[in-house]
Order: structure tokens, then sequence, then C-alpha cells
């Protein structure tokens, strides 16, 4: 039908209803596309299998290096420098794959990469910063203790200094990549306030233990970091910053990864669940044509094409240096959310299969439960906002 | 050396696609436009050439395409090329093999190379006969379905060709073309540092103006016409047979088979 001259525009696709595609430029879709054929030929063929063994293959690490992949929104020592938007496209395509993937990029790139960047000295960036960005050497980021979690401002880790080194001493729980890194990252009490060293996992004093029997986030090493009494030379210390400042920082980037990345999850888990409806006959005909079933595909689709424009908002405040912690709160938090809710609601629309590691379905809905706890929990990021919104600090 | 692959580009491989009754012709919009995976293999062997020999070795892809596929050509670029030439104009559309490997030789006489890679196959048009006739047109020698370039430099090649039995060993003078096989080794990913590097490579557009042809190409010029166009017939129903146990299954098929003098 014309209305006054005015054409209808060709029908949109069934994922991308709001023709987000038309919003990125030429270069980020490319980065998309390599990306996406990446964890097409690499991730996906391999990942039930990861998932189910707990495992994620070291050299996948000098894959993603090779793709430029790690540390890609940094500048300079070997880094591509790409923008915030583009970084936050890579993201989404590697949770599509698996969010284990997308935390290990994140944990080199945005964590253990971003805060040597940001905070070490310049011998210390020349040291790690090449070799990480291809791969060649891991790193982890120990922040988190087993009884400090939401409140990392207590931890107990402390460093003291002997002659011109430091001994550390304490214990990190939860730490993604732990077991595999050659630097980690570690947050520690000091005289002078909280501060960060890159700690080689060589030191003495210094071990990693696998943390097994996870549900959820399997194609990802998470490990218990102990240091007892872990000597380091002087310069693994970062000189100036002091207090948490220094780790949410880095948090900072990696949550602003997770707003795009979860939507990643989420296109997956919508992508497999419309596929099925339509094929998947009961009472003779597709359960793609009962209104319950559309309802909730329609629901995902709301909120996945929702999720992703707030994403690519979110990125173009970034890269025009607009964008404000809370907004990173506010995407973490809403993005989180409404993918769970999307794979959850996928899940049931594959009815059994649903519950295998046949489809993604399940597999995405049990790693968003890590997702939503990690990079601070849904609760906290509620209380930042609340926070800001009321002016009442609502935590303590 | 001057390497020059060309590229067709082609509708997102795994679209379904249609075909329109009136004009015969395959119907392009709403399709997304990728590189021909064939030819995909022949940027690699190129890249790979590159690397080797290094130097000032450069590798240039060519397209015939209309100016809306430069998108598609620079991820040849981000792949690794050093630059593009594209050939577009409305007048060639409508172009059949015959027409379409004229007018590319005669952009590819401008251009220059001392070693062209094709792809074997388009897989949209699918005739895999643009590459001989261009290298007629040309007057080069054609190495077909290469497998590996042993050495190429001093203006001689010398590559292995598949066959169906094993691969024969041959050599000729440079400049040649070759059109390679998948064998020569998976085509890279374009990294970020090469699609972010890409938007800064060249891409050089040819009109037919530019080319001086003293034939009509576009539809006056093809010689061939599609006459007829009509779907694969659809497989004869497979017969099943329920057997009651796995003797007589066993004894079915075996009954199959003689029956088709097959045993
Ligand atoms: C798979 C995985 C990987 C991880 N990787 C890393 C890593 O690489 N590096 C790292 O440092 N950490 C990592 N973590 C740790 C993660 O950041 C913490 O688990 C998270 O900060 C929550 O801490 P907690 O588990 O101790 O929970 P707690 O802080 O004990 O919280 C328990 C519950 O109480 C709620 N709560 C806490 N305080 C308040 C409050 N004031 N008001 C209301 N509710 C509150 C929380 O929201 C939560 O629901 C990882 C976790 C997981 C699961
Ligand atoms: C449905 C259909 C209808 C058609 N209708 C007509 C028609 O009405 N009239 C008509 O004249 N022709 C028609 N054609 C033919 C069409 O023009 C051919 O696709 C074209 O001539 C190229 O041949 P090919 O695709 O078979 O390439 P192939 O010979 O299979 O390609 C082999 C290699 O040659 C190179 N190559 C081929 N084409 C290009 C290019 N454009 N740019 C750069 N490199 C290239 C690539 O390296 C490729 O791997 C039709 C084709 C189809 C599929």
């Amino acid at each position: 039908m014309t209305i006054a001259g005015h054409k209808h525009a060709a029908p949109p696709g069934a994922v991308d209803l709001l023709n987000i595609d038309a919003l990125y430029s030429e270069e980020e879709r490319m980065i998309r596309d390599t990306v996406r054929a990446f964890v097409r030929d690499r991730v996906l063929p391999n990942i039930a299998e990861w998932f189910e063994e707990g495992l994620l293959p070291r050299e996948l690490g000098t894959e993603l290096g090779r793709l430029g992949l790690l540390g890609m929104h940094l500048h300079g020592y070997g880094c591509p420098g790409a923008s915030a938007v583009a970084y936050g496209i890579a993201c989404m395509e590697l949770e599509a794959g698996d969010s284990g993937v997308r935390s290990f990029a994140s944990v080199q790139g945005s964590l253990a990469m971003f805060a040597i960047h940001r905070w070490a000295s310049e011998e210390q960036k020349q040291l790690w910063l090449p070799r990480m960005a291809r791969g060649e050497a891991l790193g982890c980021f120990g922040l988190t203790e087993p009884d400090f979690g939401s409140n990392p401002g207590d931890m107990r880790t402390h460093a003291r200094r002997d002659g011109s080194d430091w001994i550390i001493t304490g214990t990190k729980m939860w730490i993604t990549n732990g077991g595999i890194a050659d630097v980690a990252v570690i947050w520690a009490q000091t005289d002078e306030g909280i501060r960060g060293f890159a700690v080689p996992t060589t030191a003495k004093g210094f071990s990693a233990h696998g943390i097994e029997r996870k549900l959820s986030l399997r194609a990802s090493v998470t490990s218990e970091l102990v240091l007892d009494n872990c000597r380091v030379p002087a310069e693994c210390a970062f000189p100036e910053v002091r207090g948490l400042r220094g780790p949410l920082a880095c948090l900072n980037e990696a949550r602003y990864g997770i707003i795009w990345g979860t939507m990643g999850a989420a296109r997956a888990c919508y992508e497999t669940a419309l596929d099925y409806a339509k094929h998947r006959v009961q009472f003779d005909r597709p359960i793609a044509g009962y209104q319950i079933t559309q309802e909730k595909l329609v629901n995902m689709l709301l909120e996945l094409n929702k999720g992703t424009l707030l994403a690519l908002h979110i990125g173009r405040m970034k890269d025009e240096g607009r964008a404000h912690p809370t907004h990173v709160s506010f995407g973490k938090l809403n993005n989180v959310r409404e993918a769970l809710k999307i794979a959850r609601e996928a899940r049931t629309i594959l009815g059994a299969n649903g519950v295998t590691l046949e489809y993604p379905v399940i597999r995405h809905m049990n790693n968003l439960e890590s997702v939503l706890t990690y990079e601070g929990t849904s609760e906290v990021h509620t209380l930042i906002l609340g926070q800001h919104i009321t002016g009442e600090n609502a935590f303590m | 050396m001057k390497i020059v692959v060309t590229v067709k580009l082609v509708p997102d491989t795994n679209a379904a696609k249609r075909i329109d009754p009136a004009t015969k012709r395959l119907v392009r919009t709403g399709l997304e436009t990728v590189l021909n995976p064939f030819d995909e293999y022949a940027i690699e062997a190129a890249l790979q050439l590159k690397e080797k020999l290094g130097g000032d070795t450069t590798v240039t892809v060519f397209t015939m395409a209309p100016e809306t596929g430069k998108e598609t050509i620079r991820k040849a670029l981000a792949m690794g090329a050093d630059d593009a030439v594209m050939l577009s104009d409305a007048g060639l559309e409508g172009s059949d093999v015959w027409a379409t490997s004229y007018a590319m030789a005669q952009a590819l006489k401008k251009t220059g190379f001392d070693l062209l890679i094709a792809g074997g196959l388009a897989d949209d048009g699918n005739t895999g006969g643009v590459p001989g006739a261009l290298a007629e047109y040309l007057g080069v020698p054609a190495l077909t379905n290469v497998r590996k370039i042993e050495e190429a430099g001093d203006g001689k090649i010398r590559a292995q060709r598949e066959t169906d039995s094993g691969y024969q060993v041959v050599s000729g003078p440079l400049p040649s073309l070759i059109t390679v096989t998948m064998a020569v080794g998976e085509p890279r990913y374009a990294s970020l540092k090469g699609i972010m590097g890409a938007k800064k490579k060249t891409i050089v557009t040819l009109m037919l103006a530019d080319l001086g042809l003293d034939r009509a190409v576009g539809t006056d010029g093809a010689k061939t016409e599609v006459l007829e166009i009509s779907a694969p017939k659809p497989r004869e129903k497979a017969r099943v047979v329920e057997a009651a146990d796995g003797a007589s299954g066993a004894q079915a098929i075996f009954d199959f088979l003689r029956e088709k003098k097959l045993i």
C-alpha cells in the first residue's frame, strides 16, 4: 500500500528488525563479519564439547591474538586502537559463541591489559602488552577474595615492602584465566592504601588452583590464586594509583563489553528458538503458529533489539567521551537481565531439547548466571543507580 | 612481482535465491554481496606468495562489479591485498562469459600483472568459463587447478596441478594465469589491523570509456542467451522397506541390489 506517495520500505529481517546494522560504519560491519566467521568456524563446532569437558583450549588465545581482538581498544604496544563500538561488536559476536570465550577476551583485554596499559610503568607495559596482544602471554585480574566480593575495598590481601621488593600475601577467588595466566594483576592493601601489582605467575610463592564443578561458564578457566609471601621486584607495583579507583577503572571497561556481549548470547538464543518454533510440529502445526509461542518470540525480539540499541548508544557515548560509569551500570543491569529472560524463554520453546548441549540455549542460560554475578552483581548496579538518582547510599 | 587476483562479488552463498522468470536473471535485490568463496582461496594463495617472496611484491584485487560492491571488495584489502581495481559501468550489465572475459581482459591489460590468479568457479554463474577465456584474450598460458605454487619469479612459475589421481608438476613463463583449488590453504580472516588499514588503501575505478573497446559488451555483446530456466527435477521418493527383523531387512536390501543388477 502506498500512502500519499510514501512507499513502504523493504520488509525488515526477523532478527535485526530495527536495522541497527545500518547504524554501523563499514569498518564496524567488517569487524563484525570477521569475528562472526571466526566464531562460526572455530568456536561453534567445538563449544559443546569444551563446555562439557570444562576447558578452553590455550591456542584460542593465539588465534584471537592473530585476529587482533586482545586489547583491541587500546592504543600502542601492538594494540590496534579500535573504537569502543568496534570492541563492543567483537564482544557481541564472541558471546554469541559462548560467554566463556568473551570472558577470556574481556579479562585479557579489558582487565589485565587495560590495567597494565593504564597504571603500570613504561617498562612493564613494554614487557607485557605486545606479547599479550598477540595472545602469547595471558593475563588475569585478581580483585575478588573468598570473603570480599561486592565489597572489595575491605580486601585482606596485603603487600609490604622488603628493601626495594614487595612481599604479597593473601588469597584471590573466582579469578578468570587464573590457572593459565603468565601475569596476574593483583590488588592488595598497603600502608598507602590499595595498590596494584603485575605479578609474574612464575614468582615464588604464587600458585593457582582450579575451581571445579562449576555449572556455568564451563568453557572458561576459573581459579583461586594463593600468594604466600610472594616476592616481586619494585617495578611490578603500579607507580601512581592508590585506592579502589585503580581496579574500578578496569571494571568499567569490562562491564561495558558485557552490555554488548549479553546481546550476542541473547541473539543466539532467539535465533535458535525462532528456527525451532518454525520447524517443530505439535498438534499438526508448527509451534510458531500458537499465540503463546508468538508472544514469547515477540517479547524476545523487542528486548533483543532494544538492548542492542542501548549497547550502541552507550558505545557511541563512550567514543565521544560522554559515557559515565552510571551509563555502564544502566547497560549492564538491563542487558544481562534481559538476556537471561530471553535465554530462559528460548529454553521453554525448545522443550526437552532445550536442556541439552545439542542446542546452545541452556549453555547460554547457565553462562549468563555468571555474567549476572561478576563485574558487579545486578544488586550492586541497582544500588549504584539508586544512589545516583536519590543521593542516598543504600550499600551499607 | 605484481600479482593480480580476479575476485567476483556474488550474492551471499547461504541465502535462498530466486530467478526472475521474465529476465531469466538472478534476483539480487535484498541479497548481501560476498567475495566469491573460491576467490578467497585465490587471495590466500597470492598473500602466501607475497609473504614468501617479500621485497616489492604486491597483490592487487580486480573485480568487475557495480560500484555498490566497494564495501565487499574492501574485505579483500582487509585480508591483506595492497590495492584494488574495480571495473564498473552500467554498460556491462548483461555480459555473458564472452563479454565479461573480454572486458576484464582489456582492463587487466591496463592494470598489468606478472601473475594473474583466479578462483576456479563463481558461486553464482558457475560456468568456470571466465579464467580460460581471460588467458586467451590476454595471450598468456593458463595453469589450472593449482594446489601449490612451488616457485614464482624471474619470469617463471612452477606449480602443482591437482588431478583426479594425484598431481602434476607444471611450469610456465610469466606472465601467466593460474586458477587455484581449495588445497592452497584456508583463507585467512581479516584481522582488526587489516580492517582498520583497509580504508587507507586505494580502490581505482575503471569505466568502459577508459578501456577503448572495439567490441560491444553488456547485453548487446553477449553471445549467449538464456532460453529457458527450469528447476531440477525433484528426486524420486525413496522406497521405504519396513522389515520385521534384521534378517528380512538384509534380504530386502539384497533383493533390491539384485534387481538393479548391482550384485
Ligand atoms: C565465573 C566467574 C568468574 C569470575 N571472574 C573474576 C575475575 O576474573 N576477577 C575477579 O576479581 N573476580 C571474578 N569473579 C568474582 C565476581 O566478581 C564476584 O563473584 C562478585 O563480585 C560477587 O561477589 P561474591 O560472589 O562474593 O558475592 P557477594 O558479594 O557475597 O554477594 C552475594 C549476594 O549478596 C548481594 N549483596 C552484596 N552486597 C549487597 C548490598 N550492599 N546490598 C544488597 N545486596 C548485596 C549480592 O548482590 C549477591 O546477590 C568471578 C565470578 C564468577 C562467578
Ligand atoms: C541465472 C543466471 C543468468 C544469467 N543470465 C545471463 C544473461 O541473461 N546474459 C548474459 O550474458 N549472461 C548471463 N549470465 C552469466 C553471467 O554473466 C556470468 O556469471 C559471468 O559471465 C561470469 O561467469 P561465471 O559467473 O560463470 O564465472 P566463472 O567462470 O565460474 O568464474 C571463474 C573465476 O573467474 C573470475 N571471475 C568471474 N567473473 C568475474 C568478475 N565479474 N570479476 C572478477 N573476476 C571474475 C573469478 O576469479 C572466478 O572465480 C547469467 C548467469 C546466471 C547465473
